[in-house]
This record gives C-alpha cells, sequence and structure tokens, in this order.
C-alpha cells in the first residue's frame, strides 16, 4: 500500500499500540537545551529514574547566553543558573554537550544539522517548538514540552497520535526578492495560524524542490506557526550532498547502504494525503507581519487591513499602533535583528552580505542592528570569510551566536514601545521581550534594508533588481 | 494515579483565538529551573496593560478567583512548546481548558500534567461563555465518560481524542510507567531502526 513518507517514519519507529489509537514510539534523536530541560532532569531524580540512552539525546545552549561575550558567570544570575544546571545534568547523565567552551555551542536547530545528527527518516524531539526545522531532511521532528522531555529520556518513547497528513504543493518558480521567509509567511498567512492544527505538512513541489537545505530549513521551521506540529520535505539530492561528510553523518560503504535506506522512504508517488494545497509561487511578494498572530502579514507594498469587525485585527492594530490603511512601507524601526534558528544560517548572512558588499550602504543612526549567528560554526565561517567587518563597517554589530532576542530571554530585549525588524519567527505581544514592544517579522534581507533605510523598505527598491 | 473523569466548579471566560503561550506566561518567567511559583505570573503582561487602563482581567476578577473551568475561542495555547503554560493554569487552579480549538503542544502538555482541554463548537463556545460571563457563581461540570460539559439544563457535547481520554479516565496521563512497562521492546525497535545500526 502506497504511504506517505510521515506514515513510513512513523511506522518503523512504533514500539506498540497503547490504548485509544495512541502508540508508543521511539524518539530515534533527542536535542536538549538549559530552559525547558532542568526540571525533567529533577523530576527524573525524585522518581529514582536514569537516562536510558544517553547516547540518543544530545545537548547545546542556546536560549539563556548572552551574545556580548561568553565570558562566565553570566551577569544574569537566572541565565548562569539554567546553565549550571544544564552542565551537572549533562555530567551526572552522560550525555555528549556541545558548549561554548569548546567552540560548539548554537541553536539546537541549526547545530543539529550542522554536525549530521539530523538525518532522514529519523524521529526527533526536542522541547522547542521549532523542532520541525529538522523535518527539512525528511525526519518526523516535532516539539514537545517538559513532561515528554522527562519520558524520553527515561524511556527513549513517547505517547504519540498520528497526525493527519497535508501535501502543500508550491508551484512556478519564485520572483526575484523573494525569499523561503517570503513562501513561508505567504503560507501561513493564506491557511491562517491553525490551519495546520491536527496536521504534518509534506512541503513539495518544484519550488522547494529548487530549494537549497537551509531554505527548506526556513520552510519547515515556520509549519509551527501555522498551527502544524511537523512538516518536512522528502529527502533527495540536494539533502544527501548536504549531509555528506558532517561529522555524524556515515562514510564509505555505511554511507550508500545509508542513501539507499534515505531513498526509500520517500513518500510514494501514489501516497494517499488528507488533504492537499496547491500555492502558486510565482505570485508571492516579500511579505512582512503587521501584527500579533504570525497570519497576520501583507506584501511588503501592501497596507494595514481596515477590516475593524474582526476582534482579532482590531486588537493587533490597536496594539502596534496602526491608522486603519496605513501603507507598511515607511514604517520607521528602532531594532534590527538578522538571527534565529528561522533565519540564522551561513546562506542568510551571505545574502545580506552580497548586497552590502561594494555599496557603502550604512545602517540608519538611530537602529539599533544585531548581527547573531545561529552557531558559532557558522559564526567562524562568517568570520573566515570576512563578513564580521563588512557588517561591522555597515554599522551592524556582530555578536556571538545563540537565540538572542528572537524570545528574549537574555539580555538582548526590546525596550518600551520599540519596533523591531526581525529575521525570527514569532510577532506575539511582548515575544522580544518589552510587554509593548513591536516586532515585524521578514526576511534577512528585507531587515538589512529595514536597517538602512530606518523603516520598512522594499528591499527590491533600496537594493535594485534582486536574484 | 487516580482516574480524572469528572471536573467540577465555576469558570471563567477568556475570549479571543491565537492566545499564544508567551500571553499565557511570558518568557522571562521561564528563567527559573523548576515551574513553582508559576501561578503567581499568569498572564501577566495581559492583567497588567489592562490594569493600566483601569480595567480588569478576567484572572483579576476576585469573584473566579475560585475557577475550575476556563472556557476560551479558537486556536488557544498556539505558539512556543513552554509546559510553562499549563503548568501555569494548572498552579492557578484550573482543571481543564474547553475552547473550539488547542494548539497541538499545548493540549499535549496539558494532558501529560492531567488538564484536559475540550472542544466545543464555535456556537457552543459562545453559548458557554455567556453563562459563564453571566453568572460567576454557577458551576459547571465536565464528564469525560459521557463526553459532556453540563450546568443545570445546559449540556454541550465536549471533544477529546480517544487517547486523551483514555489517559485521563484511567488514570495514565503521566506517561513515564507506561512507556517503561514496554521494557525490552523498546530495544527490540532500536534494533530494526537501520540509523542506529549501521544500515546493515
Amino acid at each position: 500500500m502506497p504511504k506517505s513518507l510521515y506514515e513510513k517514519v512513523f511506522d518503523r519507529h512504533v514500539v506498540r499500540p497503547l490504548t485509544g489509537g495512541q502508540h508508543q514510539l521511539f524518539i530515534g534523536l533527542h536535542l536538549i537545551h538549559e530552559v525547558t530541560s532542568p526540571p525533567a532532569f529533577q523530576d527524573l531524580r525524585d522518581r529514582g529514574l536514569t537516562v536510558r540512552h544517553p547516547e540518543r539525546t544530545f545537548a547545546t545552549q542556546d536560549h539563556a547566553n548572552p551574545t556580548t561575550s561568553l565570558l562566565r558567570p553570566y551577569a544574569d544570575r537566572e541565565n548562569e543558573g539554567q546553565v549550571q544546571a544544564l552542565e551537572r545534568n549533562v555530567e551526572a547523565f552522560g550525555i555528549r554537550y556541545f558548549s561554548p567552551e569548546r567552540g560548539e555551542h548554537g541553536i539546537v536547530h541549526v547545530i543539529g544539522p550542522e554536525l549530521g545528527l539530523t538525518q532522514p527518516g529519523m524521529t526527533i524531539a526536542c522541547g522547542d517548538s521549532h523542532t520541525p526545522t529538522h523535518g527539512a531532511f525528511g525526519a518526523i521532528a516535532f516539539g514537545i514540552g517538559t513532561s515528554q522531555i522527562r519520558d524520553v529520556l527515561a524511556t527513549q518513547t513517547l505517547v504519540m497520535e498520528k497526525l493527519k497528513v497535508r501535501r502543500i504543493e508550491i508551484t512556478g518558480r519564485l520572483r526575484p526578492g523573494v525569499y523561503a521567509k517570503d513562501v513561508a509567511l505567504h503560507l501561513i498567512n493564506v491557511m491562517g495560524a491553525k490551519g495546520g492544527v491536527g496536521f504534518a505538512h509534506e512541503f513539495a513541489g518544484p519550488v522547494v524542490e529548487r530549494f537549497s537545505m537551509e531554505e527548506r530549513m526556513t520552510l519547515c521551521n515556520m509549519a509551527i506557526e501555522g498551527g502544524a506540529r511537523c512538516g518536512y520535505v522528502n529527502p533527495d539530492a540536494t539533502t544527501y550532498a548536504w549531509l555528506r561528510g558532517r561529522p555524524y553523518v556515515p562514510g564509505g560503504a555505511a554511507w550508500e547502504r545509508a542513501v539507499r535506506d534515505w531513498d526509500s522512504i520517500r513518500s510514494d508517488i501514489d501516497a494517499p494525503y488528507d488533504d492537499l494545497v496547491t500555492i502558486d509561487g510565482s505570485t508571492i511578494e516579500p511579505m512582512v507581519t503587521w501584527g500579533v498572530s504570525v497570519d497576520q502579514s501583507v506584501p511588503v507594498t501592501g497596507t494595514i487591513p481596515t477590516d475593524t469587525e474582526d476582534a482579532g485585527i482590531a486588537d493587533a492594530a490597536d496594539f502596534m499602533g496602526w491608522q486603519p490603511g496605513q501603507a507598511i512601507a515607511g514604517t520607521p524601526i528602532d531594532v534590527a535583528f538578522i538571527g534565529s534558528c528561522t533565519n540564522g544560517r551561513l546562506s542568510d548572512f551571505q545574502a545580506v552580505a552580497d548586497l552590502l558588499a561594494g555599496r557603502d550602504l550604512k545602517v540608519a543612526p538611530h537602529v539599533k542592528a544585531l548581527i547573531v549567528p545561529g552557531s558559532q560554526q557558522v559564526r567562524n565561517e562568517l568570520v573566515a570569510r570576512g563578513l564580521d567587518k563588512l557588517f561591522v563597517t555597515a554599522g551592524f554589530e556582530f555578536r556571538e551566536a545563540g537565540c538572542s532576542m528572537c524570545l528574549a530571554i537574555n539580555p538582548d530585549r526590546l525596550e518600551g514601545r520599540q519596533v523591531c525588524a526581525s529575521s525570527s519567527n514569532r510577532n506575539f505581544k511582548g515575544r522580544q521581550g518589552s510587554p509593548t514592544g513591536r516586532t515585524l517579522l521578514m526576511s534577512p534581507v528585507m531587515v538589512a534594508a529595514a536597517a538602512i533605510a530606518g523603516a520598512v523598505t522594499d528591499p527590491r527598491t533600496l537594493f535594485g533588481t534582486l536574484q | 494515579m487516580a482516574h480524572r473523569s469528572r471536573i467540577s466548579g465555576t469558570a471563567l471566560v477568556l475570549r479571543g483565538n491565537d492566545i499564544d503561550t508567551d500571553r499565557i506566561i511570558p518568557a522571562r518567567f521561564l528563567k527559573g529551573v523548576s515551574f513553582a511559583g508559576l501561578e503567581a505570573h499568569v498572564f501577566a503582561d495581559e492583567r497588567s496593560a489592562l490594569r493600566a487602563r483601569s480595567r480588569m482581567h478576567p484572572f483579576d476578577d476576585a469573584q473566579r478567583r475560585g475557577a475550575r473551568i476556563l472556557v476560551v475561542n479558537k486556536n488557544f495555547g498556539c505558539g512556543s512548546s513552554r509546559e510553562h503554560a499549563p503548568q501555569a493554569l494548572q498552579r492557578w487552579g484550573i482543571a481543564a481548558v474547553v475552547g473550539e480549538s488547542f494548539g497541538d503542544i499545548f493540549a499535549g502538555n496539558s494532558v501529560a500534567i492531567g488538564m484536559p482541554c475540550l472542544r466545543v463548537s464555535e456556537r457552543d463556545a459562545a453559548l458557554l461563555q455567556e453563562a459563564v460571563e453571566a453568572d460567576g457563581a454557577r458551576t459547571f461540570a465536565v464528564d469525560l465518560e459521557e463526553k459532556t460539559i453540563r450546568s443545570g439544563n445546559l449540556v454541550v457535547p465536549v471533544d477529546l481524542s480517544d487517547g486523551a481520554r483514555a489517559q485521563l479516565l484511567e488514570g495514565t496521563w503521566d506517561a513515564t510507567a507506561v512507556l517503561l512497562a514496554a521494557g525490552p521492546q523498546i530495544e527490540k525497535t532500536a534494533a530494526r531502526l537501520p540509523y542506529l545500526n549501521g544500515w546493515a
């Protein structure tokens, strides 16, 4: 019987059926960080349990560390406390920890793929909602809570229900100046923030097939913002080329066997789906969010909706301080943030650097602009290419790696009513650390354009025709 | 663990769609290493924003302080996977959430701590919200066996997945013991997985 990748991978990992249509599912890769794991380890200790497969859990720190300096102890005592708890736990239970001291830390969804820990056909769980990022490789990857972290630590399994599967085909060809981030924002705008509730999303079609791995990661990363707990792309030659030679990826004869296996888990051509959606990629514009839910977005050439009958729109417009019908372009910004698990990878920064190079463009004097690499490896590569100097010359601050101002539990945060042009993934009220702060989500290139202009700007205009 | 089939008490209403977990518990309250004390910070920013406008958030209404059932609208608990959100609600006193739809991770986290998220139709959500707002002392009873919420003559059908319902009725929402009971079947599954065995 033909099956989708989701079904094939799920079925492989079923330990046994449970009551009520649930399954006990084996978790192939468990990733942890300092914010959501400490109570799970404490719970484990309280129950006299241990970590059943410490070799299948990998740790890093990303949310709490400052990005100005990684010198310990961290100035914020709570940040320091969470990192110390993580250090104690990985030591006590024998878990491999990718630390700043060893030059290995980074956002968990950046370093997993970088190290080749993330592979097609795995089940991957992490106490972080952006875990679908790893689905870009053809893995079934999803966010879990702290009680479930405890379950994975104690048993390497979880209680799971099978999701429905929706195939989303993105057809045609993206226009110049339109990036994977714009595709993600457009999809969420069309389908709504709750459109994916109860579904795994299979992203497919010519636009996705042409995407690089980093673009696929951006798209899958945002699956949760459309309500889907899980998003994935079928593995192909692009996937294999990216994986080959990475530290945790097998070489030699095992590599050949792995590729044959990975080919076999692709969705069958006649696989059944619970839903099928087709989006014409050639109509997608550079997108920017105007509201406090990720589906509240418009093309950068657009205007704020005027539908004040809709309580959600009215509340968001009130919080953001818009006049009905106002154009979004020209909105002054205070802060520009390029980074996060959505857009903190090498190609995101390279795309911005390519536009800055040789143009003598400077960040507007009133704008605080941050470049925060997604991992120390990304940071090292940017330095090796000399791009740190290019960014600093243009007026950006070049920071240490971490989640930083995406959720702002380290010292990087908005103040008061500041407006931030951000390449991150959430525009929720208070998300960037100030209860009244305002976030406009967009692609890294549009953030750079906003930083330079000092206001939301169509990057196609500022930088000329984009490729 | 005791089974959980009936949850009754007074209720409170939180209107609006897409209420995300950052709103339920802002990220700055995620900096501790335990969930203790989170109840003090549930909806912290929304509550202070309303106080600043001389308005009252439902969680600040003294009349509702004993409420056990929270009635919401669509996609409640979307966003971040932070279990701090259902933990904060439960520690505040909420024992069941009734709404039109829920974020998948939030709903799973809620069941894992024994707090069901029950789906009702848009019409029934409106009906319940009106009834709750009209009388702060009115009590409601969620019955997981018959999948209803009742109050006097009002009877509304509620839905939740068979799996979550079974976990609550059987008292196995804390799943660790059930999962451990699989014993060596866990390692048998691992032994079948190509990537854990060199694709041999």
